[in-house]
């Protein structure tokens, strides 16, 4: 391993870190002013120029706020479950690939910090595993809300998980990998899989905002029920970052969508721009272009939450097995069947 | 239970079409909508630096008015006072000394006046009460602050600027 | 290094199985042993079985384990409402984990140091391989237990209606 490769990877790390930092931060911003748009409102404007230092407001709000630990709870897990759900948030970044190598001089260097065999599963993994934060800190808090909030957040994550789970084998079943960076390097141009695959795109979208706790599932903080869900004993910080986990969840889930379904760094036209912009500039492009599309799904994420009311329990569970599961194993069969069809002729 | 009038209507409620349970249409539908208020003029008035118009028969904050010729009207009979519902108004009457005849109407007037607007709940009724025209709740809004003493209004806060001639 | 490694990854997840028997509280056990399988993870990409591994992290601790650590949270085992074990139970105990101690150093004598095992194909437990393999001569037993899983999910579903059948 020589020096080099080790600072490349770690430069790359940090930026990818303060960039998925960033537009959270920005996310929340974002969505207030989505929020306040869509109901003919204004939105924060006071902080700076129309508002564009509410962030930081709010940052220096969550830290100056007295931290409260409750007598009962579990000192130690309780201070354990938002640290988990920032992890859990932050890591799935690692495998998503960001744009084709750029050479900068001699050296060539991927936008991506590893191409794993199994990246998908990977995020899969990640994705699963994020539910762990709202269920250690929801216990710990020794509230009977918080515990309710914890176990509807399990049981929602792994419902949703199974749908999400075959439609992503119907993906598979097209790109025949399970490398992200190989699915992406596959929808170049306009080849994206959203055209062969539009079920099991709407599929894996529904099955996002589950497993982010988005409205309209987001059952586990609804505040009429539950009045804050797992983090209603949160005070200071640690609630912020489970806000903050909420958002950057978002951000890294947008970034999956448009990588699996919407070509990721691809667009239409993008051989003539690489060949008349050079090695430097044309991939960075090609970044650029993967986080409009991240944005606009951000977007989308907000402008469904302030659309569709929230899903009631039992709503949920129904749409979770009775609908998305048989629709994503059909999908899967006419997949296969379609596949074998045009590999025979 | 049998009903009493036949003013009750039975509604029956169809079960959903099969487009109708696809639901996708319906989402559609309303994220068309709430997208539409995207684009419309917002509702929102910026209050401090904007404000908006009041209605004329409006009741602000209490003002106490002087005559043309820039002298208090107030003769501090202390009928706003009894006409309080809310208790609010308070106030110490004097005598007029000779050489203070430019500077009230009325031989009596008010050395000390207060309204206190916590109490205060801008009913209008001094208004109504006042035989000399005195107090009138034409003022803007009343703003807010940190201490309850702040919000005792004396004579200084109440009383309207002398008319400077030009 | 990579020897070092799992020296200090084995020396881990011995540890925290211990602590899963050891926690009073069961929701800890249940946390210590999320932690054991991310160290049996670990030991899996040392092994360069990165398909096993991601397979064990999302099965074991985001699926299992999230349903077990939501079945205890459901339970809310405390010292409060834990019955109390009568004597004759604690006796009964300590002869089964007394037999169970027994078995575990006879058969630990009887056993003997075997060659290390070399695996032919080193990327054996990478995705394409392993399919290959899978899909392939070991086709049969890969069936048979899918057919095993789903006779459970059906007998799941079976114990859950509440009419006689």
């Amino acid at each position: 391993m020589e020096i080099a490769f080790v600072l490349e990877k770690f430069i790359l790390v940090t930026i990818i870190f303060a960039i998925s930092l960033v537009i959270a931060m920005y996310s929340t911003y974002a969505e207030r002013k989505v929020a306040a748009f869509l109901q003919d409102r204004l939105g924060p404007d006071r902080a700076g120029p129309f508002g564009i230092l509410q962030p930081l407001a709010d940052g220096v709000k969550m830290f100056m706020k007295e931290e409260i630990v409750p007598t009962n709870s579990n000192k130690w897990l309780f201070m354990v479950g938002p640290g988990l759900a920032m992890l859990t948030a932050c890591i799935g970044t690692a495998v998503i690939p960001w744009g084709t190598a750029i050479q900068i001089g001699e050296r060539v260097i991927p936008l991506q910090v590893t191409d794993i065999n199994v990246g998908l599963l990977y995020i899969f993994g990640v994705v699963s595993l994020g539910v762990y934060g709202v269920m250690i800190g929801g216990w710990a808090s020794n509230n009977k809300y918080s515990l309710l909030s914890a176990i509807r957040a399990a049981s929602q994550n792994i419902s949703y998980e199974i749908a999400m789970g075959l439609s992503i084998i119907a993906l598979l079943l097209v790109s025949g990998t399970l490398s992200l960076k190989e699915i992406v390097e596959q929808q170049h141009g306009w080849h994206w899989n959203v055209i062969y695959q539009p079920i099991g795109f709407i599929l894996f979208l529904i099955c996002a905002f589950a497993e982010t706790n988005r409205a309209p599932f987001d059952l586990p903080e609804c505040e009429t029920e539950l009045i804050g869900g797992y983090h209603t004993e949160y005070s200071s910080m640690k609630l912020g970052f489970y806000l903050f986990a909420e958002y950057i969840n978002m951000f890294v889930s947008s970034a999956v969508i448009a990588s699996l379904y919407f070509g990721g760094y691809n667009y239409p036209g993008m051989d003539w721009v690489l060949q008349h912009t050079g090695t430097t500039i044309g991939p960075l492009i090609g970044t650029l272009v993967f986080f409009i599309k991240i944005f606009a799904f951000i977007f989308f994420f907000m402008w469904v939450r302030w659309t569709i009311p929230r899903f009631r329990y039992d709503q949920l569970m129904h749409l979770g097995w009775k609908v998305l599961i048989p629709l994503a194993i059909a999908n899967i069969i006419v997949t296969g069947v379609v596949i074998a069809i045009i590999e025979k002729f | 239970m049998e009903p009493l009038t036949n003013k009750k209507k039975v509604l029956a409620q169809k079960p959903l079409t099969f487009a109708e349970r696809m639901y996708l249409p319906a989402i559609t539908k309303g994220l068309s909508i709430t997208i539409s208020h995207f684009f419309k003029k917002e509702a929102t008035i910026r209050y401090p630096e904007v404000e908006r118009e009041f209605s004329t028969n409006w009741r602000g904050m209490h003002s106490l008015k002087r005559d043309e010729e820039g002298r208090e009207r107030c003769t501090a009979c202390g009928l706003c006072a009894l006409s309080c519902p809310a208790e609010a108004i308070t106030m110490i009457a004097a005598e007029r000394k000779p050489e203070e005849k430019h500077l009230y109407r009325e031989e009596k007037y008010a050395a000390m006046y207060e309204i206190n607007m916590l109490r205060c709940i801008f009913c209008g009724l001094c208004e109504e009460a006042c035989p000399k025209e005195a107090i009138y709740l034409d003022g803007p809004i009343v703003p807010s602050d940190y201490l309850r003493k702040d919000f005792i209004y004396g004579k200084d806060k109440l009383v309207e600027a002398p008319l400077t001639l030009k | 290094m990579g020897t070092s490694v799992f020296y200090i990854v084995a020396a881990l997840s011995v540890f925290f199985s211990l602590m899963v028997i050891f926690s009073k509280n069961p929701v800890h056990s249940v946390l210590y042993l999320i932690v054991t399988f991310f160290t049996f993870t670990v030991h899996y990409i040392l092994l360069n079985a990165q398909f096993l591994a991601v397979v064990n992290f999302i099965v074991y601790m985001g699926a299992i384990m999230v349903l077990f650590l939501f079945v205890l949270m459901l339970l809310n085992l405390n010292k409060d409402n834990e019955p109390l074990k009568s004597p004759l139970v604690k006796i009964v105990g300590i002869i089964a984990g007394c037999c169970l101690v027994v078995t575990l150093v006879g058969s630990l004598k009887a056993t003997a140091v075997s060659n290390p095992l070399l695996l032919k194909n080193p990327g054996l437990g990478l995705i394409q391989n392993l399919g290959r393999e899978l899909f392939g001569p070991f086709m049969l037993p890969f069936e048979l237990s899918s057919i095993l899983l789903l006779t459970a999910m059906v007998g799941a579903v079976l114990l859950t209606k509440k009419e006689k059948i």
